[in-house]
């Protein structure tokens, strides 16, 4: 480690400890996923904070405001970060997903545009990808768009799934341009603001007892001519683009809160004797072991030259390794808590792995299921044919 | 842990000097010639220091050969005289023995093996040869059930209990010691020839004794864990090419007029099978990356390359046997014979899996370091 890593962990630290303090104590380790309903309006405040001190966009070129640090350092944030007890990041969806994809593929204007709000913290992002009929088969949307005579866009239809649609700003639609195209073609990547006349969001109550997500209808909503990213009816490409972002580096961040959710079960565990059955122990370490092969893994795929074109097979697994990975660890929590999980529980720590227990069977599911995950394994990475 | 140039190449060159030469279905003759050209290639070299005529390389290096010769199931030495003969002598040895010993070793004018426990179980209580002081010299008595013996070898490296002082010492002796008896057993794992040593009051001279008092014991017990951080990269390589065959076979074979490989349910199986052999794999280099800075001096404690090295070392037992099954079931009928490979990597896997020490030790120790500290 260069003692230029030990000093940015050293001001990481120093600034979480006089910042996350105050009005900001009671965000400690909460808003993660699962947990997203959790204080929101102050978590966006707290979102602005972060920002002012400089910790948004670490990795974005300094053009676009960023910092362009080297992943070690970027990695080394996050690890303090979640050690500090940092909130979980309410912007992550523009922060991660939206801003990679508008510095690769956007226009200058529309970076000029929209990175500023998101590096903010001023304006917040929503995926709008899914819909009742396009899941996995995500080429089979209906949503229609088409350019108005005054050149703005209008839209149709129904998005689903959609998280954190209820707090944020913005939102950006995969959508058909092409009357009659099917599959890839004819589908443009839109950029819509989602506070007008046009557009209804219903929160739907998940297996939480949480709404972190939502049904999103477009009744003729608009969006101006220039909140297309790349060309109408190509709008594949970008989403597919964004799609790469979701399964890679985005997630990273998330998982360093998979250590701190490791040790809440071993704490759990030691506390209430369940460290000393052999079947637990064996497990715990199982899990522990696991956690590593995903923290080299995702070191091991950032750390290649992100300019080679070949399929990098540890960034094809990744995805399927970490919600796996999760899935299970739930699961352990839940055994090692026992019979007292079935309530729900006032001590934090029991009740953050209640929601990881619960929330870890999305994990499998969202940016592409398991069974998505192994074809695109078999296919891309094995070259086995198509079915 | 992004290789460089030099370790690509190396890596490229093991892979394609392997796939020439793999002896894992010759007849045991060629074992002496597979050896004498990997000692030319100067892999038997790689972790001897530059001092002693070594290149002075680390854990990388050595985990890109293994892993390529896990995955040829190249029947040579290595494992016996770098990976643990020379690593014990690094860890374990007085300056002076190594000087004597490990450019030997490093060029193939000697070829030797480590004796620890069964399994290769480092802990005192395990050791089952015995020494006795006699006059200078020192007298060996015992029993070791099943030693990494191919029949090349020309010394030893023995682990023995001191019967006067509690304590444990390592010993040099040639296999033509007087009163030492090699039988070779018949192992299950044809590429990892294994015999019985009985030590028959084998006396050795003072200067037989080749190790540090003052760290032989902690040297041991890290010998054992890199070298099992080395065995976890031959596991990978053999689950890769586990992965390999039932790829390639299911490309060609048709059943209901189409390739096997087209059907959902077997693509699924080889990409978890790819899922755990690469998680393992991302390990392994890590580890040994870590393994290697550690090694410049930026502090990896006992403790913690432990724990490191038994994260590689499950992942690599769990991989390599599911792979090996895996490949067994996807070749149908022909997995169960002979002639195909499977059955080979299936016998290395689960031999694997035990040296060492199972999977379930691991996690134990494991288990121990997070859940009982203070
Ligand atoms: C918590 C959560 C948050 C989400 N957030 C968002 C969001 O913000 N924005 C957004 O756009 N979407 C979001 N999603 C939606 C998510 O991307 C979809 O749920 C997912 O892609 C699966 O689609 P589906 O639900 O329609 O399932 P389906 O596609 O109907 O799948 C049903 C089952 O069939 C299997 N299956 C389908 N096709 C195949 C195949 N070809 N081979 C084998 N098996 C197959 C699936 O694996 C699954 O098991 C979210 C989902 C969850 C759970």
């Amino acid at each position: 480690m260069s003692m230029n890593e030990q000093e940015f962990r050293q001001e990481v630290a120093d600034w979480m400890a006089t910042h996350l303090v105050g009005r900001f104590a009671c965000l400690k380790h909460r808003g993660g996923p699962g947990d997203e309903e959790a204080f929101p309006a102050l978590r966006k405040e707290w979102e602005q904070e972060l920002a002012a001190g400089g910790w948004v966009g670490l990795g974005w070129p300094k053009a676009h405001g960023g910092r362009d640090l080297p992943l070690a350092l970027q990695l080394a944030f996050h690890e303090e970060y979640v050690r500090a007890g940092g909130p979980g990041r309410i912007g992550h969806i523009g922060e991660t997903l939206m801003a990679p994809t508008l510095i690769a593929l956007g226009t200058p204007e529309q970076q000029r545009r929209f990175l500023p709000g998101i590096r903010e913290g001023r304006e917040y992002w929503a995926q709008g990808y899914s819909e009742p009929g396009a899941g996995s088969d995500l080429a089979a949307i209906t949503t229609r768009c088409w350019p108005g005579e005054d050149g703005r866009w209008r839209l149709q239809g129904q998005k689903v799934w959609t998280s954190l649609a209820h707090e944020s700003e913005w939102i950006f639609v995969v959508a058909r341009s092409t009357p009659g195209s099917v599959g890839r073609e004819g589908l443009s990547f839109l950029l819509v603001p989602l506070d007008q006349p046009g557009i209804e969001i219903h929160p739907i109550r998940q297996m939480t007892g949480e709404a972190e997500f939502n049904s999103v209808f477009f009744d003729g909503a608009v969006t101006e001519a220039d909140c297309i990213v790349g060309k109408p009816g190509e709008g594949w490409k970008v989403a597919m683009a964004l799609l790469g972002f979701e399964r890679g580096v985005s997630t990273l961040g998330q998982q360093m809160h998979f250590i701190h959710e490791l040790q809440l079960v071993i704490d759990v565990a030691r506390a209430n004797g369940a460290a000393r059955d052999p079947a637990i122990r064996q497990r715990i370490a199982d899990a522990w072991v696991g956690l590593q092969g995903l923290r080299y893994n995702g070191l091991r795929m950032l750390e290649e030259d992100t300019g080679s074109t070949k399929v990098r097979p540890e960034a094809l697994i990744y995805k399927y390794a970490w919600s796996n990975w999760h899935r299970e660890l739930g699961q352990l929590a839940m055994d090692v808590i026992g019979v007292a999980g079935d309530v729900r529980s006032d001590d934090d720590a029991v009740r953050r792995l209640q929601q990881v227990f619960f929330f870890s069977r999305a994990d499998t599911i969202y940016a592409g299921t398991n069974e998505i995950q192994l074809n695109i394994i078999a296919e891309r990475g094995l070259g086995m044919p198509r079915g | 842990m992004k290789l460089s140039d030099e370790q690509r190449a190396l890596q490229e060159t093991a892979a394609d000097f392997l796939a020439a030469h793999t002896n894992a279905r010759k007849e045991t003759d060629a074992d002496a010639e597979l050896w004498s050209r990997i000692v030319e290639l100067g892999w038997a070299a790689v972790q001897v220091p530059e001092d002693l005529d070594g290149l002075g390389l680390g854990p990388v290096e050595l985990v890109l050969l293994m892993e390529e010769m896990g995955r040829r199931l190249a029947r040579t030495p290595f494992l016996a005289n770098v990976v643990l003969a020379q690593t014990a002598l690094l860890q374990a040895a007085s300056a002076e023995a190594q000087q004597r010993a490990l450019t030997a070793l490093a060029y193939g004018e000697r070829t030797a093996t480590l004796i620890l426990g069964p399994g290769l179980d480092a802990e005192p209580a395990s050791l089952t040869v015995k020494a006795r002081r006699d006059g200078d010299g020192w007298v060996l008595a015992g029993e070791a059930a099943q030693v990494l013996d191919d029949g090349l070898l020309t010394h030893a490296y023995v682990a023995a209990r001191i019967e006067e002082a509690p304590g444990v010492a390592l010993f040099e002796l040639a296999v033509d010691a007087a009163g030492l008896s090699r039988t070779p057993l018949e192992v299950w794992d044809l590429t990892r020839p294994q015999a019985r040593w009985c030590f028959d009051e084998v006396r050795l001279t003072a200067d037989a004794r080749v190790d540090d008092p003052a760290r032989v014991l902690a040297g041991l017990a890290r010998t054992r864990v890199l070298a099992a951080l080395q065995l976890a990269a031959e596991q990978v390589g053999g689950a890769a090419q586990c992965l390999q065959l039932a790829v390639d076979y299911t490309k060609e074979r048709v059943q209901f007029g189409k390739p096997v490989a087209s059907f959902q349910a077997v693509k699924h199986r080889v990409a978890e099978m790819m899922v755990r052999m690469e998680t393992a794999r991302s390990t392994v280099l890590g580890v040994a990356s870590r393994v290697a800075q550690g090694a410049q001096g930026s502090g990896l404690d006992d403790a913690a390359l432990a724990a490191e090295i038994a994260a590689a070392r499950v992942q690599a037992s769990e991989a390599y046997r599911y792979c090996a099954q895996e490949a067994i079931q996807l070749h149908g009928g022909v997995g169960f014979t002979w002639e195909y490979d499977p059955q080979m990597h299936f016998k290395r896997a689960q031999w694997a899996s035990q040296w060492f020490g199972p999977t379930r030790d691991w996690r134990e120790a494991l288990a121990a370091h997070l859940l009982d500290a203070a």
